[in-house]
């Protein structure tokens, strides 16, 4: 047994470990936590496999980003632990027998023995990083470019879709408003003065317009 | 590290349409009264493109990008054609959209991006390109038919089509994979070459095979796999109608060259059999239900199950001369299906959707001239001659009658007969009924003038075919 597998028998340890416990922990910070560690083992074990650029895309954007996500949101959230447990002996049989479906199809998978190939020992200067983006930089450009355009494409399509004015909307348009002027709001209406007969008549008509 | 700069010629029309739909956007944002610009704009970008496509005509099969993009005379007819399509198409709608808040700067660019798409598509060489191509296609497409969200009818088309091609791209998808796990390549020459020589597991590629086919189906809404289209295409608004049901469909067609053909001629004999059952379901579903509408656009979107069906058959006879026909039916489908929408957008105005077929009764005592070319558009959708229709329908059935598919003619035959009569019908509504609507028929000169030409167009090519068969010939045949 050399150094390398003892260093893999380690990391596998702790990422069934922390795997566990995000299942098994009551507080969902403490599960989000072991989340990270599984995720950094995780890391850990695809560096061992020399495939360092997904180590360190596991890092940035799971460790980074994604349970970050998750911490946060279970931060705003109000969770309430005891009523999640609730249900838990009435969904066990149908949970055990989803668990049970995905057992015997890992066994038949493992099982079918398929030879294993040692990955291929390479020269400390390869640089899988490198050697990706040579892939998806030159050989796949073209399509690397058209998904960026679909991207676009849906930017777009979403704020098309979804923003415009609504007509309930109080805002006001200050550089509209510093360029009122007397006349926009003010109107002078000349009338003849009143007498009590015409206000009479004035009345009577207004009461008929309401009417008719 | 060096690195070869992809030769960027041939792609040169696609990055002008990305440069200038990216433009449009912009100038859009600053100039927001006038959304003339914006539509002048697109046209050019139609015009200025069509000449670059034009001035670097390829009658070699020309590669770049590692493979993945090929000019071939095929993809430049395709794409011309795909040109006059959308710009035809912005014409009809103006006045329609306009007066429907749809004439925005989105509407244009969204338009630019679902032509890409069709671009990417119509030469692509790899199967990730044509799946990438068609989403770009499809993505600019929902959101188009989504636009009026206030319409409770075009959310639901929207969303209608959105679920179903979701599901279809991911059933095209799984195809690609399968087809893939077989021969180890995504490339169409290399899948053709695998395939001729021999894969390892036949099951594997056959149920690629289906998956791929029934994809293509979905896409191009053929029976039993067209569920989505009578929904959308009356649900939309009808200056999108008439662009989904245009240039997608060349589109389309490019599709089925580049996957069925350059990447699966060696299953031809799988493949021709699931073609035969997709082109009679769909001659037989579309005919039979279009009699009983009586909305235009639902009639026209069943009819264009029933075509859809037809031009299979000019795919399934596996020879050249077939891939001719189907190329020269698509072409002149989407010619007549602009004489037809363009007909319903010319008599729509505000609030009031010319959508019924009640409201083509006594089109001749309203306007002799425009019932003259609803006569066209219709008697070539019948298949009648002089008319462009005849000689379409007549070329794909001597291309099935060739590969010794009789029993299938003798079937399209009387299907064709059945599909006259609800075109007739439109046509005795014009001319023998009395009108219900006398609002007289306005609209802007240019719209009249590329609409007569369209309907005489229709004509002409019924009495001199043979330039545009050729073309179509020729394009098949130096691309293959």
């Amino acid at each position: 047994m050399n150094f390398e597998t003892i260093v893999f028998y380690i990391f596998s340890a702790i990422l069934l470990l922390s795997a566990l416990r995000v299942v098994t922990a009551r507080s969902p910070i403490h599960a989000a936590l072991a989340l990270v560690l599984a995720f950094f083992t995780a890391a850990s074990i695809w560096l061992l496999l020399e495939a360092e650029f997904l180590a360190i895309t596991l890092v940035l954007v799971y460790v980074g980003a994604v349970t970050v996500l998750f911490l946060f949101v279970v931060m705003t959230l109000d969770i309430d632990v005891a009523k999640m447990r609730e249900g838990f002996w009435r969904h066990l049989p149908l949970a055990l027998a989803a668990g049970a479906v995905m057992a015997t199809e890992m066994i038949l998978v493992l099982r079918t023995r398929t030879d294993t190939v040692a990955p291929r020992n390479l020269d400390t200067h390869y640089s899988n990083t490198k050697e990706l983006g040579r892939l998806l930089y030159v050989d796949y450009v073209y399509p690397f470019e058209i998904a960026a355009v679909l991207l676009l494409v849906a930017i777009i399509a979403a704020i098309a879709l979804t923003m415009r004015r609504r007509k309930d909307t109080k805002y006001i348009d200050p550089a509209d408003q510093v360029k009122v002027r007397r006349q926009d709001r003010i109107r002078l209406v000349s009338m003849p003065a009143e007498t009590a007969r015409m206000k009479d008549e004035g009345e009577r008509m207004t009461n008929e317009e309401e009417r008719g | 590290m060096n690195i070869a700069m992809p030769n960027l010629l041939p792609v040169l029309p696609e990055i002008f349409v990305l440069a200038m739909a990216c433009v449009i956007l912009l100038v859009d944002l600053g100039v927001k009264q006038n959304r003339f610009i914006a539509y002048a704009l697109t046209q050019m970008t139609l015009l200025f493109a069509a000449w670059l496509t034009l001035s670097d005509f390829h009658s070699q099969v020309e590669f770049t990008f590692s493979h993945m993009f090929v000019a071939d005379a095929l993809s430049d007819t395709l794409k011309l054609m795909t040109y006059v399509a959308v710009s035809v198409t912005l014409v009809y709608g103006r006045a329609y959209n306009g007066l429907r808040g749809l004439y925005r700067g989105e509407f244009f660019v969204l338009a630019l991006f679902a032509m890409l798409g069709m671009m990417v598509m119509i030469s692509a060489n790899h199967f990730l390109v044509l799946y990438l191509g068609l989403e770009l296609m499809s993505l600019a497409l929902y959101a188009m038919v989504a636009m009026r969200r206030d319409s409770p009818q075009a959310t639901e088309a929207a969303m209608k089509y959105f679920i179903l091609g979701a599901l279809a791209s991911g059933l095209l998808l799984y195809g690609m994979s399968l087809i893939y796990g077989a021969t180890g390549s995504l490339y169409n020459n290399e899948v053709a070459l695998a395939v001729m020589q021999g894969v390892e597991s036949k099951a594997l590629l056959s149920m690629g095979l289906v998956f791929v086919v029934a994809g293509l189906a979905f896409k191009l809404g053929a029976a039993p796999f067209h569920m989505w289209v009578p929904d959308v295409y009356h649900g939309a608004p009808t200056a999108v109608t008439l662009f989904l049901g245009t240039a997608p469909k060349l589109a389309a067609f490019a599709f089925v060259m580049r996957l069925l053909i350059e990447g699966l001629q060696g299953l031809v004999a799988d493949w021709q059999g699931m073609l035969v059952v997709l082109s009679v379901v769909s001659m037989l579903v579309g005919n039979l239900t279009a009699i009983a509408q009586t909305n235009l656009k639902r009639m026209l979107a069943y009819s264009t199950i029933s075509h859809m069906g037809f031009m299979l058959l000019g795919i399934l006879s596996g020879a050249l001369s077939g891939y001719g026909a189907s190329m020269f039916y698509m072409v002149t489908y989407v010619l007549m299906t602009l004489g037809a929408f363009g007909m319903i957008l010319l008599l729509s105005r505000r609030g009031f959707e010319a959508e019924h077929l009640n409201d083509f009764k006594g089109l001749n005592q309203r306007s002799p001239w425009h019932a003259f070319l609803m006569l066209l558009v219709m008697f070539s959708l019948a298949g009648v001659p002089p008319t462009v229709g005849f000689y379409a329908k007549l070329a794909v059935l001597q291309a099935a009658l060739q590969a010794g598919f009789v029993g299938l003619v003798v079937v399209a035959v009387l299907l064709s007969v059945v599909g006259a009569f609800y075109y007739l019908r439109i046509v005795k509504l014009m001319y023998f009924d009395e009108p219900l609507d006398q609002n007289p028929i306005k609209a802007e000169a240019d719209m009249q003038l590329l609409l007569s030409a369209n309907g005489l167009g229709i004509l002409l090519l019924g009495i001199m075919p043979q330039p545009l068969m050729a073309l179509c010939i020729y394009s098949i045949q130096h691309s293959l």
